[in-house]
This record gives C-alpha cells, sequence and structure tokens, in this order.
C-alpha cells in the first residue's frame, strides 16, 4: 500500500493506505479527526470540506494520496489554547447552526471567503459563495449573518 | 470506488509511459468528475495516473494576441487571473461560475475539456473562441476537439498541455444553469473573432457544437433581434427531468440573445 505523509493541523502524520481511500476517510478513520462529516459523499454538500495548501477542497473528491507532502486544515485545527477561532465564536453567537452536522464545513468554506474577500462581506457574496455548502436546518440566514460577523472580527 | 494503482509522475513523458504500461489506465487532472464517476462505480480503471505533481502543465501566459492555460490550471487560478480578466473577460467570469468555489480549487480546464461532458462550460468557450488545445502529440483545432458525447479527438496515451485562446473583438457565456450542479442546461457563448461570428452551444444536445444558423443570422446584422426568426430544431435536443427538449430549444435562442445583447 503507498505510504503517505501530511502535516495536518500543524501535525506531521504519515500512514499507508489503499489509493482507493478518499482524504476524508483517512482524516476520519486513520487520524481519528471526526470533526470532517461526510454527507452526501458526492460533492454537493460541502460537510467535508477542509483546506489544502490554504485553499478549501471538498475531502471527499480528494484521493488521500493525492495530499501527499500538502499542509492540511480542518475544523480541529482552529481553536487555539481551548479559545474558539473568531469565526467558530461568530456561528456561536449568531445561531449560526441547528444540528450542526454541516457546521465544520461551513466554517471552513467561510474562512476560504474571508481569504479571497476580506474581512467587509456584503449579503450576497457570502450567498453567492457558499453555493458549495448545503445546510438542510437553519435555512441560511443566520449561517450569512455569522459569516458576516466571523468575518469582521477575523480583521479586528 | 473498485481498487485501482495509483502513479503520479513529476513529467508529462513519465505520466505518458504509465498510461503505456497500465492495462486500463485514466489521467485524472482535478478528479472533481472522475472520482465523483469511480465512487458510483460508472468507472473502474486498473490504473490512476495523476497529473497533480507536473508543475509545467500549470500557469498562465499571454502570447502576443493569445493567452495560454496550462492543462493543470485550476477553476478558480483562471478565474482570478489578472491577463486573463483583461484579454477575455468573458473566459474569467465562465471559470468563475463553475460549480462551486471548492471544486474550483481543485478543478482544472484540462479535465473539463477532456472529459467533454455536454453541459459543461469550457468546451464552449473554446469552440467559440476558435481555440487551440496542444497535446504532447500535436495542437489540435478547437473545431476538431469536440467529437460526441464524452468523446474527444484525443488517443487514449495522449494528454493534453495547454490551450491557446485567442483574443475576441467580444464575447459573452450566458448560461441557464442548474440550480443545484451549477451545470448548463443550455449555456451559449457567441465571439467576434477574425474567423467571423462564432456561436457555441453547451448543454443543449449529446455534445457541444456550432450554431451555424444562428452565426449566418448574426452575420447580417449582429443583435439580438437577428436570431428571433432562427429555426432551432427540437428533435436533437437532450430532455431530462431538468428541461424538455422544447423548451432547451427555447433556451438555446434566448441564451444567444443575452449573449449578443452582452458582446455590444
Amino acid at each position: 500500500m503507498p505510504a503517505v505523509a501530511m502535516n495536518v493541523n500543524g501535525n506531521a502524520v504519515s500512514g499507508e493506505v489503499e489509493p482507493r481511500t478518499l482524504l476524508v476517510q483517512f482524516l476520519r478513520e486513520s487520524l481519528r479527526l471526526t470533526g470532517t462529516h461526510v454527507g452526501c459523499d458526492t460533492s454537493q454538500c460541502g460537510a467535508c470540506v477542509v483546506h489544502v495548501n490554504g485553499k478549501s477542497v471538498k475531502s471527499c473528491t480528494m484521493l488521500a494520496v493525492m495530499a501527499d507532502g500538502c499542509d492540511v486544515t480542518t475544523i480541529e485545527g482552529l481553536a487555539t489554547d481551548g479559545s474558539m477561532h473568531p469565526m467558530q465564536q461568530a456561528f456561536m453567537d449568531n445561531h449560526g447552526l441547528q444540528c450542526g452536522f454541516c457546521t465544520p464545513g461551513m466554517v471552513m468554506t467561510a474562512l476560504d471567503i474571508v481569504n479571497r474577500n476580506g474581512n467587509d462581506l456584503n449579503e450576497a457574496t457570502v450567498r453567492k459563495e457558499l453555493e458549495g455548502n448545503i445546510c438542510r436546518c437553519t435555512g441560511y440566514h443566520n449561517i450569512v449573518k455569522s459569516v458576516q460577523a466571523g468575518a469582521k472580527a477575523m480583521g479586528e | 470506488m473498485y481498487e485501482f494503482s495509483y502513479h503520479k509522475s513529476a513529467s508529462v513523458d513519465g505520466a505518458v509511459e504509465a498510461m503505456n504500461k497500465a492495462e486500463d489506465g485514466k489521467f485524472v487532472a482535478g478528479g472533481q468528475t472522475m472520482l465523483p464517476t469511480m465512487k458510483h462505480r460508472l468507472a473502474a480503471p486498473s490504473d490512476i495516473i495523476d497529473l497533480g505533481g507536473i508543475a509545467e502543465l500549470v500557469g498562465i501566459t499571454v502570447e502576443g494576441d493569445s493567452i495560454n492555460i496550462g492543462a493543470m490550471t485550476t477553476h478558480a487560478a483562471v478565474a482570478a487571473s489578472g491577463d486573463v480578466q483583461t484579454m477575455i473577460p468573458m473566459l474569467a467570469k465562465l471559470a468563475g461560475n463553475i460549480g462551486d468555489p471548492a471544486v474550483r480549487n481543485r478543478g482544472t480546464i484540462g479535465g473539463s475539456i477532456a472529459n467533454n461532458d455536454p453541459a459543461a462550460d469550457y468546451p464552449a468557450a473554446v469552440l467559440a473562441l476558435g481555440a487551440t488545445v496542444k497535446t504532447n502529440k500535436r495542437e489540435i483545432a478547437g473545431d476538431d476537439f469536440f467529437t460526441g458525447m464524452f468523446e474527444t479527438a484525443l488517443a487514449d496515451d495522449e494528454l493534453i498541455t495547454s490551450v491557446s485562446f485567442p483574443k475576441p473583438t467580444a464575447a459573452a457565456y450566458m448560461k441557464f444553469e442548474n440550480p443545484a450542479s451549477r451545470y448548463a442546461i443550455v449555456g451559449v457563448c457567441v465571439a467576434k473573432t477574425d474567423d467571423g461570428i462564432r456561436v457555441a452551444v453547451t448543454g443543449a444536445t449529446p455534445c457541444v457544437h456550432r450554431g451555424k444558423q444562428l452565426e449566418e443570422a448574426l452575420k447580417g446584422e449582429f443583435s439580438s433581434a437577428a436570431c428571433v426568426g432562427v429555426d432551432v430544431p427540437e428533435d436533437q435536443m437532450n430532455a431530462d427531468i431538468h428541461a424538455s427538449a422544447e423548451y432547451r430549444a427555447h433556451l438555446v435562442k434566448v441564451m444567444t440573445k443575452r449573449a449578443v445583447d452582452a458582446c455590444t
């Protein structure tokens, strides 16, 4: 089986995987980082979004071997010293979740939105940018507010 | 997903060599179509040859009045490119509206046109702008590249290295998109080029094609009104749960009119 080595949330990790192992399987099953979720498994819902070399990707649509040598950030990599990342805090403060299943992917996508669009986000931009993330509880209203508030907080 | 052997090469030659050794190999670019297809067990290659490590296939360069885009350049990179935005803004806009942000960070131009999905966006731009597809073996005119549903002029061991788009006088792409997948139910790309007015239609039929009758009508008068009398035959249109053949035929004209208006 091929060996893979990557940096996940600042830690060097390695393992042997079948070529067909998806990145999300490697994260969840080999590394036990179960914050990254599998929703649809067809690259539509966005629950599995992580960052690879600083860019959002759907980890159900990338092989673990393709991430060999990459820097990977998952939802577990955001909090520091027991304090939530400003984007996580914004989702909590703005009731940006009900069941929470989509939240890890929403937060990782939100950070990608801030990286590319800055800290002052209008509603239309956030709604357009969230096209690849599906929530079946809240109807997006508070998620959009959370992303805007989190973006602002990250700039302060 | 069925089992397969995985190969990654740092060079085009290495990738082609791996392909020639494979029993039933497939090149994979960004994998945004290939991996879902394999997960559904609609494809079961014996070997996957990953092109993700070939640096020479990535990048955008201006060459005179053309823009050359490496096959492994992502949709996100094309959308964000200042050179593309300046020379062919239509192409940047098209790339920025494929799939969703995470898909655009992985999906590539080479992968999209090699796959030739009947509802993909890039094939319409390749055809309408009269682009040239460059491979490890030859250069293929856009008009000769797309040969049928999911079929192209590429040989099994032939690899797209880049796509060269000549700068048009004016161009616009209008897509009536599926609200879930963002694939084109019908997409029309209209371009004024050195080669005349070119209209390419995607999503409507089993393979992207030139709208020759629309081109003829627009040659006489380049206005949306000129498209009104053109006959778009329903019998060649796709029909599925998203749109009937009759509706798609109607959309071809509507999207053409919108694209023409956006050009002028």
